[in-house]
């Protein structure tokens, strides 16, 4: 075989490959510039319509839900608040968590180890009613807390953590403790800054997660100010509207953004732990 | 664990507190119900609980309908697996192929990752409609596909769906452990065999096979927990209950039909099942991985 045919081929199976994952959004975005009754009867449409600026706006302020008083725009504010809350606490505490785990021998060490990966086995569809139950008992239904805390106590945010920690030379923290480092000012000083990189692939990674929850969400707004963007897929549209089209599009902006722009970051911090 | 340490008890369980405290509340606390649930049944006013064995085992797994979501689930996880990862596999060879338009390829690949379960399965939703669907007209005009009857037809709409979304993620991860593979070997490897699907399937397949053990890892806890989303947002179950998901059953009996001791006693088979899955992938495949 040829070298010419071999490129050849793998540029041919290349193209098929983001054909696929880019058609069918492509037919998403393209349906949700045509008007509402032409997309009922006519179905996706491949070619571009002239209904853009006024579907998009639409979607975007018209008020809507059973009290009318809600607005995709207010959706997507609770999806950030959710997802940023998510991100930035499981960030923090997976740290914390992964340095005493890491930089601490003492009697619970182990312990401490297990009770936390264990629950990856025991994830929140697992759990979801009693979940429900408890955040319930805890007045925290329809609240920013509610949607964030139960989760983000993530264990593969703290697994990542404690392989990036383990793989830190020793040397490091020999040089900090001559220089008279204790504990607190070592983690300040030294690992925060160290760990840039997997602080922003973590993050990353625990965004899009909060972001895309749907079943947490579902279950515990019953109330619409909290309502979030990937639940409202359920909730505010059915069927064929092009409307329902114009949603799906906008929703999946935010995250796609973020992975396609901060992939190098992303791709970075998941693999140095290796 | 790191032979030079720190021995404070308190700032151990200070930096360690935050996270134990969640997870003792909202993880912990929700298991232990889960169990006191599954092993009690309560009057139908909720004034009493009355302790009843394996009562709710026994209802469930004599339930025709459970062994039907059980076999299900277990096709589902073979297929997802299967497919999301050998195309997933094919696309990273070729990425590493290539030497022009490597970056763009690897943007136009990753970025479905970012995408929610329950947006895909909207999405596939517009393609199997009845009326207007692509695929669902493209399918039907092959053999009168109709996954609102058809079990098998239903099967193909999820399966379609959920393996689209997962081609990603193993995308990504088959890439960064192919540009582990040191360039040495390969180029060893080109001298000693001029095939060079021979040469993929006795040398690269191999060293990729730490990567491989870890995405079928994840591959089943996304068919198992994630796919909810796609399937709620898709089949709803259709035909008749042979396309939902134990976990998919687990939360409608239990949000739905409020069968608080069933939801039960299905969390924690399915606990046992991932338990299994796990332990079996560690002992037997993992000890036949080399690492290098």
């Amino acid at each position: 075989m040829s070298r010419i045919f071999r490129i050849t081929v793998s540029h041919s199976i290349l193209i098929c490959g983001v054909l696929l994952m880019i058609v069918p959004l492509w037919l998403v975005f393209a349906s949700s510039t045509h008007s509402n009754s032409f997309i009922y009867n006519e179905g996706m449409q491949w070619k571009i319509g002239g209904e853009f600026f006024d579907n998009y706006d639409r979607v975007l302020n018209r008020k809507g839900g059973f009290t009318k008083e809600i607005t995709a725009s207010g959706i997507f504010y609770n999806s950030f608040i959710m997802a940023f809350g998510i991100a930035s606490l499981s960030v923090f505490v997976s740290m914390m968590a992964a340095y005493s785990l890491v930089y601490f021998k003492t009697r619970f060490s182990t312990l401490f180890f297990w009770l936390i990966f264990v629950t990856l086995l025991v994830p929140l569809e697992l759990r979801i009613l009693p979940s429900y139950q408890i955040v319930s008992d805890l007045n925290l239904l329809n609240s920013y807390a509610g949607l964030i805390l139960p989760l983000s106590a993530s264990a593969i945010a703290t697994f990542f953590f404690r392989q990036y920690y383990r793989s830190i030379p020793e040397e490091l923290l020999e040089a900090a403790k001559l220089d008279g480092a204790n504990s607190w000012k070592f983690f300040i000083d030294f690992l925060v800054p160290l760990s840039k990189t997997m602080i922003a692939a973590m993050f990353i990674f625990m965004f899009v997660y909060g972001y895309n929850q749907y079943l947490w969400p579902l279950i515990m707004t019953t109330s619409e100010k909290y309502w979030t963007v990937v639940m409202g897929l359920k909730m505010i549209y059915g069927g064929n509207s092009v409307d329902r089209y114009t949603y799906v599009i906008l929703s999946l902006i935010p995250p796609v953004i973020i992975i396609v722009f901060l992939q190098r970051l992303f791709i970075q911090g998941l693999f140095q732990s290796k | 664990m790191k032979r030079v340490q720190f021995s404070s008890y308190f700032t151990q369980y200070f930096f360690i507190a935050p996270q134990l405290a969640i997870i003792l509340i909202f993880l912990y606390l929700p298991i232990v119900q889960t169990f006191r649930d599954a092993f009690t049944i309560q009057d139908a006013f909720g004034f009493g609980r009355y302790f009843s064995g394996l009562d709710n085992f026994t209802f469930v797994l004599s339930d025709p309908n459970y062994i039907t979501a059980l076999k299900f689930t277990l096709i589902f996880i073979v297929v997802i697996t299967f497919f999301s990862c050998s195309i997933g596999l094919l696309l990273a060879v070729q990425a590493n192929n290539v030497i022009h338009g490597k970056s763009a390829y690897k943007t136009l690949l990753i970025w479905p990752y970012a995408i929610a379960p329950a947006v895909v399965g909207v999405t596939a939703n517009y393609f199997f409609s009845e009326r207007l669907g692509i695929l669902y007209n493209f399918f039907n005009g092959l053999w009168g596909f109709d996954w609102y009857d058809n079990v098998y037809d239903a099967y193909i709409y999820v399966f379609i769906a959920a393996s689209w979304k997962q081609i990603s993620a193993n995308f990504i991860f088959f890439l960064a452990g192919l540009q582990n593979i040191q360039k040495s070997i390969i180029e060893a490897s080109i001298i000693d065999c001029k095939s060079s699907f021979r040469r993929f399937w006795t040398i690269t397949f191999p060293l990729l096979m730490p990567t491989t053990f870890f995405l079928i890892i994840i591959n089943i806890t996304y068919s198992f927990f994630d796919t909810l989303g796609i399937i709620d947002t898709t089949t709803i179950g259709a035909p008749s209950g042979e396309t939902k998901t134990l976990v998919y059953k687990a939360y409608i009996d239990g949000f739905k039909g409020l069968d608080l001791g069933s939801a039960g006693a299905q969390s924690i088979i399915m606990m046992l099942i991932v338990l299994v899955i796990t332990v079996f992938q560690f002992r037997f495949i993992e000890g036949k991985i080399h690492y290098n």
